[in-house]
């Protein structure tokens, strides 16, 4: 099971739902790695959906494991990727051509539910309108509140930024423009002085 | 919901004026200007903003609210437009056989319930009737910003189309009327598809159309952050009952005429209030111990607060029964 239930915390903090079918004009979904299962549970809840769905999905370390059975949803367009990164043209593309009652479906990890959410808003769908649900690596995408730069799937707290190698410790302070959680260095008032990292949520 | 202000005294702060133009737009509306005595420029407001005017009607007050039709960006007058409602509860009939030219009258600032989401990247219109006066001020804000509009006007008929003539001639791609005895209708859903993302839908006119345009955008998959509406309800007669007031510490009757709201203040209760139309929230009040039925008519509690029986609206809402004691 890839589901988890995340603690009770701060109101920036995200929360996320269950996806569940809803009226629509078209319906655009984007999934990483074992977001997939949530595609496919949509799927089963309404089979009419996928004739007007465009899924942009990215395996990550899943491989091969949900992709053919995505294609076999039939869905209307299917787009698999290698990174965020490299579907986010299209991704601009789809939005920039969508018209208003498109509903739009995010499973997966929260980097990637949390960078779609901050693209589907500047194309302007509001934030409570777009459905997210949570599903498989607990990894955070984490900014450096310091260098400002960004470490992807970051699994421990306290961690080492990427960019200036600072010691950060994980807040659930949110920033939604940035989809990214603040990391704020750990050590500042006594150097060296590092707690053993834990994996989160463990 | 959220805590209400606090204010010394119950409303929005008052500004004195002076009726500067009563103008008839056709049959049934007419239009009254209002400058300050002083000269002074009125406090800035933001389209879909309304005020409460105050009419001292034969020993009788009146505060009935009306949308601001003006531009926001000429603080040197306030506009409303106020349609004749022979049936209605004499606010409008006063406004248009009593108010003349230099009169001097006292309304609120505005407040707005209805304002413009400018995140939106384009703003579709539907007005019904009267309804058509925040757009007024709407189209002027949009206009100045250079935003994307268009607007959907239905009208009776072409005579009782206020301000239609005026709004097709300086916006000819951007306004359409819809004329009921020409049997043309708002063609909703082929509006609502083929919007860009980003657009907002705005609608003000009877309860039905407000109804339709809220369901029907639902069922093709607008976000409700998207759909703006407002309707001010007048409050309606009903069977007069008792109201036990516990703070103020009497019972006062709310006769068939007034709202609970009314019979407060003449009551001299300094009740809250902004709106009177149901759709603030400002007059919220708890309810102590009830038996009998509400009569809820606003626009503002959930389902839930109303099954309660611990809320009550008193500028919309009535109460039909022997025993209702308020918090107030
Ligand atoms: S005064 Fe606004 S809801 Fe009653």
């Amino acid at each position: 099971m890839s589901r988890i239930q995340f603690p009770k915390s701060i109101a920036s903090r995200p929360v996320y739902g269950i996806l569940a079918p809803r009226p629509g004009k078209a319906h655009l979904m984007i999934a990483d790695a074992e977001g997939a299962e949530a595609l496919l549970d949509l799927a089963a809840q309404d089979a009419g959906l996928m004739a007007r769905a465009h899924i942009l999905y990215i395996p990550r370390a899943t491989g091969e494991a949900y992709t053919e059975r995505l294609r076999a949803l039939n869905p209307a367009q299917l787009y698999v990727g290698p990174s965020f990164d490299a579907a986010l043209p299209r991704l601009r593309r789809v939005l920039s051509d969508a018209h208003m009652g498109l509903q739009v479906y995010l499973a997966g990890t929260e980097g990637l539910m949390g960078r779609a959410a901050a693209e589907v808003a500047a194309a302007g769908i509001p934030y409570g309108a777009v459905q997210t649900e949570h599903r498989g690596s607990l990894a955070r995408r984490m900014q450096c509140v310091h260098c400002k730069g960004i470490t992807e799937d970051v699994t421990t707290d306290p961690f080492v930024c990427s960019h200036c190698g600072l010691n950060l410790f994980v807040r659930d302070h949110y920033s939604r423009r940035l989809a990214a959680f603040q990391g704020v260095c750990i050590d500042a008032e006594d150097p060296g002085n590092i707690p053993e990292p834990v994996e989160l949520y463990k | 919901m959220s805590a209400a202000p606090q204010k010394a005294k119950a409303g929005a702060e008052k500004i004195e004026v002076i009726v500067s133009a009563v103008v008839p737009v056709n049959e049934l509306v007419t239009r009254f200007e209002f400058r300050r005595p002083d000269g002074a420029p009125f406090p800035p407001f933001s389209a879909g903003a309304h005020t409460v005017v105050e009419m001292r009607d034969q020993g009788r007050t009146r505060l009935n609210p009306y949308s601001l039709m003006s531009d926001p960006a000429d603080p040197s007058l306030y506009a409303i437009s106020v349609r004749r409602d022979d049936q209605g509860r004499g606010g409008s009939l006063y406004m248009h056989r009593q108010v003349k030219p230099g009169d001097r009258m006292t309304i609120t600032y505005p407040v707005n319930l209805f304002p413009v989401d400018l995140r939106g990247r384009k703003h579709v219109f539907l007005a019904g009737g009267i309804g058509i006066t925040p757009f007024l001020a709407m189209i002027a804000q949009l206009e100045r910003l250079g935003a994307r509009w268009e607007l959907h006007y239905s009208v009776r008929n072409a005579a009782l189309g206020s301000y239609a003539d005026a709004l097709t001639a300086r916006h000819p791609g951007k306004v359409r009327v819809y004329h009921d005895d020409r049997k043309q209708a708002i063609p909703l859903a082929d509006l609502l598809d083929g919007q860009p993302l980003g657009t907002h839908v705005y609608v003000c006119g009877p309860k039905g159309m407000i109804d339709w345009v809220h369901r029907t955008a639902t069922e093709h998959g607008w976000p409700k952050d998207n759909v703006h509406s407002e309707e001010f309800l007048a409050p309606q007669p009903g069977t007069p009952f008792e109201v036990r007031l516990c703070k103020s510490d009497m019972t006062i009757t709310v006769g068939e005429n007034e709202s609970l709201l009314e019979a407060m203040e003449r009551c001299g209760v300094d009740a809250p209030f902004l709106c009177r139309g149901g759709a603030c929230g400002q007059c919220e009040t708890d309810v102590v111990e009830h038996d009998g039925s509400f009569i809820h008519r606003d626009h503002w509690l959930e389902d839930d607060q109303r099954a309660s029986g611990k809320k009550i609206m008193p500028c919309v809402s009535r109460f039909v029964g022997p025993t209702l004691v308020l918090d107030r």
